[in-house]
């Protein structure tokens, strides 16, 4: 068994979960699991509606059915280790990444964000289109970023152009 | 001192610091701002104040380590009584709080000049021979030993306060009021046992209060939510139920033959002594943090990583601006994230063995805000005079040892070291339970049936206690036990019963994954032998 994302700290290429269809991205935003390892955590199956995530057991890693999922995000809020990401392909050729954001300051709609990938590099300049305020979280805040459209797998973390 | 600008936080993601009234309290005479609820320890911090003591021998400057009065690392006398950990009183307009060691004091020792001489006149062990066949030469040098060694001075207050005697009955006795504790008393008590909880904290919730991140769990453990609010959710639930007395700052001193003594603090004054006579006791007294071995590990800014979380979100204390994470467990890792939520630099995480110890999404969230974690590193010194300014880390080699030439220099002015946790154990080893040490569950733990209950008779554990784990494993475990408590007191029925087995089942299904099987095998060696299964 490869433990290769425990050395790194982060999910190379081929240790990702399969990606959703470019036909389903395109339809709506579907939710991405980032959670290879088995740890005893359950919240986002307990919080779907549509069975989109299947879990055999408390420990078992989750799964997503991406045509089950309807995009709704009840899970990415109530994520604990900030792994889930909704992602969507936009006609206009651009996408679009939603993720748990926890610091100050709290962005904004229109705010200009520098976008980062899995191992803290920068890849990029990004602008939020939609927040979930953090009053309405319990101080997770969701933040939706558009980038280039072949960068929703890359985009991982935002921090505010100063 | 170190000069610094913005001690406290003014604002967080999360923890809305509620700060009571500004007091004046005086530190070696020079005043120092203070707000009400804040430790001695915490006030100092913020006004800059790293040395908090000199060593025994050889006068090395310390500062606290663990925040949570298990260290003894930041003694002080307060208000002409010697010896008080600082991070465990609370500050008081005009408080007058000295360090006891050094001359004229720990910050500036003058008494470290003499070291090489001292050691050699007075080798390890003299004061046992030197100058004890007169009474006065010997009062004489007492007096200047304890000043010497930083002992403090005799009492110059004298209580004046009444200590009464209250002797209280009930079924459960919970010693410990953190999430196993409370636990174990919502489960006794909501069968109808009558039950005493204690703590010695003018607070419940235990190390909940400084975990501001999400819990993980399945959602009827409150997965999801942060724990400083599953504290509060606990003592609610508490507070609900009738059978059950809470009392805050009670210290267990022993237990002895299903009676427990206690010291309740009512104020500055007054306190009394308990004699509780408890059918069943339960002791969730949770865990202290271990250290590393290292070159300068006791040099002011190496702190524990549970420390740092205590001054910085209980506190809004920021403990520095760049740090250096010694561990890369949940507890290392979670803290990274939680040090950058409060502003502060995380320059590395470090780790001795070959990968993250733990949870990967945990390590992935501060991966990708750029703080590099280097696995197969280890801390090889502190560097620093008064406090830290600086660490190196090497790579090791397969045989743990350092591989010279990889040594890296890091700019840092403090260390977390998280490197697991020991179980609190005193009280157990007191009251005469079989103890055994299993490094699965992080030291000495003692025997115990499936139940949780230790080879004395009604005596049960819940929580790190009983075997380092996390917090939502000490809930389940206190389910179990106060269900157990009360049904073998014959409180519940059958409904009870039920509920006991669906919890012993939750709590296995739980540590059925990988993270578990290590508490598995660990339990494995510490079941009391009349359970044994052949």
């Amino acid at each position: 068994m490869s433990l290769g994302y425990l050395e790194r700290g982060y999910l190379e290429k081929d240790e990702l979960p399969p990606f959703p269809s470019e036909e389903r991205l395109k339809k709506r935003a579907v939710a991405y699991i980032e959670c290879p390892q088995p740890i005893p955590c359950s919240p986002c199956f307990e919080s779907c509606p549509s069975n989109a995530i299947e879990m055999k057991n408390i420990n078992d890693p989750p799964k997503v059915d991406y045509e089950k999922c309807t995009g709704c995000m009840k899970c990415i809020r109530v994520c604990p280790g900030l792994a889930i990401f909704m992602l969507r392909l936009r006609d206009d050729g651009m996408g679009e990444v939603t993720l748990q954001y926890e610091f100050l300051p709290w962005l904004k709609k229109g705010d200009r964000v520098k976008l980062y990938n899995r191992k803290g590099e920068e890849v990029g300049e990004g602008v939020v289109n939609w927040v979930l305020p953090p009053e309405r979280n319990d101080n997770t805040s969701l933040v939706r970023v558009e980038v280039p459209a072949e960068l929703i797998f890359e985009v991982r973390a935002v921090k505010p152009v100063r | 001192m170190v000069k610094i600008e913005h001690g406290r936080l003014q604002e967080h993601p999360i923890v809305d610091f509620k700060r009571g009234k500004e007091v004046t309290i005086y530190f070696n005479g020079q005043p120092i701002k203070a707000y009400e609820g804040e430790t001695v320890a915490a006030a100092l911090y913020a006004a800059g104040v790293r040395v908090f003591s000199r060593s025994f021998r050889w006068h090395r400057p310390r500062g606290f380590f663990c925040a949570i009065g298990k260290c003894s690392a930041c003694m002080m006398e307060v208000d002409g009584i010697p010896n008080v950990r600082t991070c465990k009183v609370y500050v008081r307009d005009g408080m007058q709080v000295r360090t006891q060691s050094g001359l004229p004091d720990a910050e500036k020792d003058v008494f470290s000049i003499f070291d090489d001489v001292i050691d050699r006149v007075f080798p390890h062990g003299s004061h046992y021979s030197k100058f004890t066949t007169s009474k006065k030469a010997r009062d004489f040098m007492v007096k200047r030993m304890r000043k010497f060694t930083g002992f403090g001075n005799p009492p110059r207050a004298v209580f004046q306060g009444k200590a009464e005697v209250e002797e209280i009955e009930t079924d459960v006795l919970v010693v410990g009021g953190g999430p196993g504790g409370m636990s174990a008393a919502i489960n006794a008590g909501k069968y109808g046992a009558k039950v005493l909880l204690v703590d010695e904290n003018p607070f419940l919730g235990g190390q909940l209060i400084k975990q501001t991140h999400r819990f993980f769990g399945s959602a009827k453990e409150r997965a999801g939510t942060r724990g400083i609010r599953i504290a509060g959710i606990l003592e609610e639930e508490l507070n609900n139920i009738e059978n059950i007395e809470v009392r805050k700052e009670t210290r267990v001193f022993g237990i002895y033959n299903g009676e427990a003594g206690a010291y309740q603090r009512l104020n500055d004054d007054e306190g009394k002594l308990l004699r509780i006579r408890a059918k069943k006791i339960v002791v969730a007294t949770g865990a202290y943090e271990r250290t590393l071995i290292f070159e300068n590990n006791d040099l002011p800014g190496v702190y524990g990583a549970g420390g740092v979380q205590t001054l910085m979100n209980v506190y809004g204390i920021k403990p520095g601006n760049t740090g250096l994470i010694v561990g890369s467990g949940n507890v290392g890792l979670i803290l990274t994230y939680q040090l950058m939520q409060a502003g502060v630099n995380v320059a590395a995480i470090v780790e001795a063995m070959p990968r993250i110890g733990g949870y990967f999404v945990h390590a992935a969230k501060v991966r990708r805000l750029g703080v590099p974690i280097y696995v197969r590193h280890t801390i090889l010194k502190a560097i620093g005079r008064k406090s830290v300014e600086g660490a190196v880390i090497a790579k090791l080699d397969d045989r743990w040892q350092p591989i010279p030439g990889t040594e890296k220099e890091i700019k840092c002015d403090f260390i977390c070291v998280a490197v697991g946790l020991s179980p609190t154990h005193e009280l157990l080893y007191q009251a005469g339970c079989e103890m055994k040490f299993v490094p699965e569950l992080g030291g000495i733990v003692p025997l115990r049936s499936k139940f949780n209950e230790t080879s004395v008779k009604g005596l049960y554990v819940a929580g790190d206690v009983a075997g380092i784990e996390e917090a939502t494993a000490a809930i389940m475990e206190g389910r179990i036990v106060g269900i157990h408590a009360a049904v073998t007191l014959g409180y519940g029925g059958e409904e009870a019963k039920k509920e006991l087995e669906e919890a012993v089942r939750e709590i296995e299904e739980f540590r059925s994954g990988p993270f578990g099987e290590r508490i598995v095998n660990g339990l494995k060696k510490c079941t009391l032998e009349s359970e044994v299964v052949s």
